[in-house]
């Protein structure tokens, strides 16, 4: 049998430092910190509270881990029973074994339309791929019609160049910066203008109209893809993914092959883990179904792009396929004290967090710095598997691939030193005494700038800051540890990441 | 080899170790033409919690009887301050008449673009679904509701839903609407107005979707 071939790093994230020094450098933001903070927090009561009203919550999870597992497992027929619902009902079903393939497939359909631009719906498969650049390319502008996708665009921080603040954006920022570039890339912004969040998302609202009423093609990925009806279904909160998903012409879906849900009934579990794991609300503000195509109403003309791009390859690990449950809710982010503290870019990946933590290196081998790192980005605390909607074994997985890790060899420095970290890191006293400090110090700094609710958009925190490279893991290591008699301890603490010889009531266990 | 065979053959080989069998012929299809059982009215409760729901997303709820739907939608418009209203081509009649009274009136296939829509205040549709536990409203885009663009566009959408429409939970209204083959449709989930929490994370009530939601829940 021969191994699937695993996903290539997209350009963006080439190169990119091993975990520990990305997030050393992210730890030195206080800002973006405190922003997290407030934002995971804000989010994780309101998780907890919403599916504290769930009385069968734990049954609710097994049926959803089941509708997955039962589609991974089969994915060969369920798959092949997809393309011929999706094709009996008009839709066009296109297969794409890596990012270049699907980006050509993309391309092509809109280059046929004749279109200089097309309408987007955030989506992870599409910022995986590195799809804006691949139509940027092609001079096909990509309009990203999230909010904070729209604000990013607007500060010039175009899509190829990712890693770029988008969270420090505070309202008067937005503000001025609606003033100042709406006008050149469409309709104005209202000269009067304040920095009220109502008045700035009224005036987004006008903006991305226009596109909207005027695009002919629209791109999107998908949620969830039924097997047995050939049904589509894009979960969102703003109402711009119905715009793209109603008004064009022709719509083009990226849809990763592990999407897919056996039947249309599996939507129940899923429809009810979803929104509450995600932003913590009963049922999101829109949920879009369509069928191929409908006669009439929307696009009538439906793409269908199934992605491998390295799936096939983590499919193959008969432990780790369990990672290809992952709804993309963003719990196991909001509940994790490492990725509360780092921020997402430090995962080098549009997969930030713990499931980040898992799936890049499942995805794309554990051969580069970053990839081979990542599965020490843990305390192993849990967790992540706790929050789940669709119950992966997180902590489970990270120790399988550190055992990958050490197993290749190159490593051994890295994953030996971060045994000691976990080790402090596990201790839930240890992390206690680190918690109130890193809090204290979010507190001093007070809340100036702007945040956005991880849960469905903590995904996008992947490309807040840039993080040029500057040291290996091993100099960091040791230059942190021979620092870490003296002043370690305060410091340590107002970093959020304990240094190791900071457990101040560490015991004897090394 | 082309990419589906390609694909296909990856798959297939990454889970050559399953030996449980695919339930996939066993469960295909096992909701559709099933009528659902016992068409009850819900109980007082599950539309209580539904208004209740819908309620906390900041949209407007009245509850009326079946024989003041007409004169309910009127009055939300009215005090809207709302002039020109889309009417969907399936909308009961009634309604419309009532609506011709006060309102500019356009009929669905008046409005056939998008920047015709664009231009009217308002859309009154009726409903297929609704779910108390989550305060959700499903259109199946039925003659009644009409097709997607008009329940979109528009700033205002009164929303008309009968008490034998509610359903307790998400699941049985996933098999309601496989049931009726809701899926040969698109189908919307509503869930109070649009919303956005990007600025500051300060929630914001409509950023694209229909800022003012109102639901008409008709008794008997
Ligand atoms: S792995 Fe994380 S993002 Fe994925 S479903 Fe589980 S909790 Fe959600």
């Amino acid at each position: 049998m021969v191994t699937p071939p695993v996903q290539q790093t997209s350009p963006t994230f080439v190169g990119m430092p091993a975990f520990p020094e990305a997030a050393q450098r992210e730890l030195a933001n206080t800002q973006q910190r405190q922003n997290l903070h407030r934002a995971t927090h804000t989010i994780r009561a309101k998780r907890a509270a919403v599916v504290g009203e769930v009385a069968d919550w734990e049954a609710i999870r097994v049926a959803g881990a089941a509708a997955k597992d039962e589609a991974l497992h089969h994915l060969g027929d369920y798959l092949e029973q997809l393309e011929q619902s999706l094709t009996a009902r008009g839709a066009t079903v296109h297969w794409a074994r890596d990012a270049a393939e699907a980006n050509r497939i993309v391309v092509d359909v809109a280059r046929a339309k004749g279109v200089d631009e097309v309408v987007k719906v955030k989506s992870m498969a599409t910022q995986e791929i590195e799809l804006n650049e691949a139509l940027e390319a092609a001079g096909i502008h990509a309009w990203e019609t999230d909010l904070a996708e729209l604000i990013v665009q607007l500060f010039g921080d175009l899509p190829s160049h990712i890693l770029v603040p988008a969270i420090h954006r505070n309202r008067t920022e937005i503000r001025d910066v609606f003033l100042r570039e709406m006008g050149n890339v469409g309709r104005p912004a209202p000269a009067d203008l304040t920095d009220e969040p109502a008045r700035l998302a009224e005036a987004a609202r006008l903006h991305l109209r226009e596109k909207f009423l005027r695009a002919r093609v629209a791109v999107s990925g998908a949620n969830f893809a039924i097997a047995d009806t050939g049904t589509l279904v894009v979960v969102e909160s703003e109402g711009n993914g119905r715009m793209c998903l109603t008004l064009p012409e022709t719509l083009i879906s990226v849809v990763g092959i592990e999407k897919v849900l056996p039947t249309w009934d599996d939507l129940g579990p899923m429809l009810q883990l979803l929104p509450r794991s995600s932003t913590g609300e009963r049922m999101n503000p829109y949920t879009t179904m369509w069928t191929g195509v409908h006669e009439g109403d929307g696009p009538q003309e439906v793409h269908v792009v199934l992605l491998d791009n390295g799936r096939s390859h983590v499919l193959a690990d008969s432990v780790g396929r369990q990672a290809l449950r992952c709804i993309r809710c963003s719990a196991c982010l909001n509940v994790c004290p490492v990725y509360e503290r780092t921020g997402g870019h430090a995962y080098g990946s549009v997969y930030p967090g713990p499931i980040g933590a898992v799936l890049n290196p499942q995805l794309r081998g554990t051969t580069s710095e970053v990839d081979a790192s990542l599965p020490y980005a843990s305390s192993l605390c849990g967790a992540c598997f706790d929050a789940c909607p669709v119950r992966i074994n997180i902590p489970e997985l990270l120790v399988e691939l550190r055992g990958t890790v050490a197993e290749q060899g190159g490593h051994r420095a890295e994953s030996a030193a971060m045994k000691a970290a976990a080790w402090v890191l596990s201790d839930p006293r240890r992390l206690a005494v680190a918690q109130r400090g890193a809090t204290t110090a979010g507190k001093l700094i007070g809340k100036r700038t702007i945040t956005r609710v991880p849960g469905l958009g903590a995904w996008t925190d992947a490309r807040n800051v840039p993080t040029p490279p500057k040291e290996t893991f091993r100099q960091w290591w040791a230059r942190e540890r021979d620092t870490s008699g003296g002043e370690a301890g305060p410091r340590g603490r107002a970093d959020g990441i304990p240094k190791p010889g900071d457990g101040t009531d560490a015991g004897g266990e090394a | 080899m082309g990419a589906r065979e390609e694909i296909l053959a990856r798959v297939r080989s990454a889970t050559a170790d399953v030996t449980t069998e695919s339930r996939l012929d066993a469960t295909s299809r096992r909701s559709e033409g099933r009528v659902p059982a016992g068409r009850r009215n819900p109980s007082e409760e599950t539309v209580e919690l539904f208004a209740e729901n819908v309620a906390d997303y900041e949209a407007t709820v009245v509850r009326v009887p079946a024989d003041a739907v007409a004169e309910a939608i009127v009055e939300q418009l009215r005090s809207l301050g709302r002039r020109s209203v889309v009417t969907p081509s399936g909308l009961d009649a009634g309604w419309v008449d009532a609506l011709r009274g006060e309102f500019e009136v356009v009929a669905e296939t008046d409005a056939t673009s998008a920047q015709a829509l664009d231009v009217i205040d308002a859309v009154v549709t009726a409903a297929a679904v609704g779910i108390a536990t989550t305060g959700t409203i499903v259109l199946d885009h039925a003659p009644d509701q009409g097709r997607r663009a008009l329940t979109l566009v528009p700033d205002t959408h009164v929303c008309v839903i009968r008490e034998d429409q509610i359903e307790h939970d998400v699941p049985e209204s996933v098999t309601r609407l496989h049931a009726e083959a809701a899926h040969a449709r698109p189908l919307t989930w509503i869930s109070g107005p649009s919303a956005t929490s990007d600025i500051e994370l300060q929630r914001v009530e409509g950023v694209h979707g229909p800022r003012t939601l109102v639901v008409v829940i008709a008794g008997a």
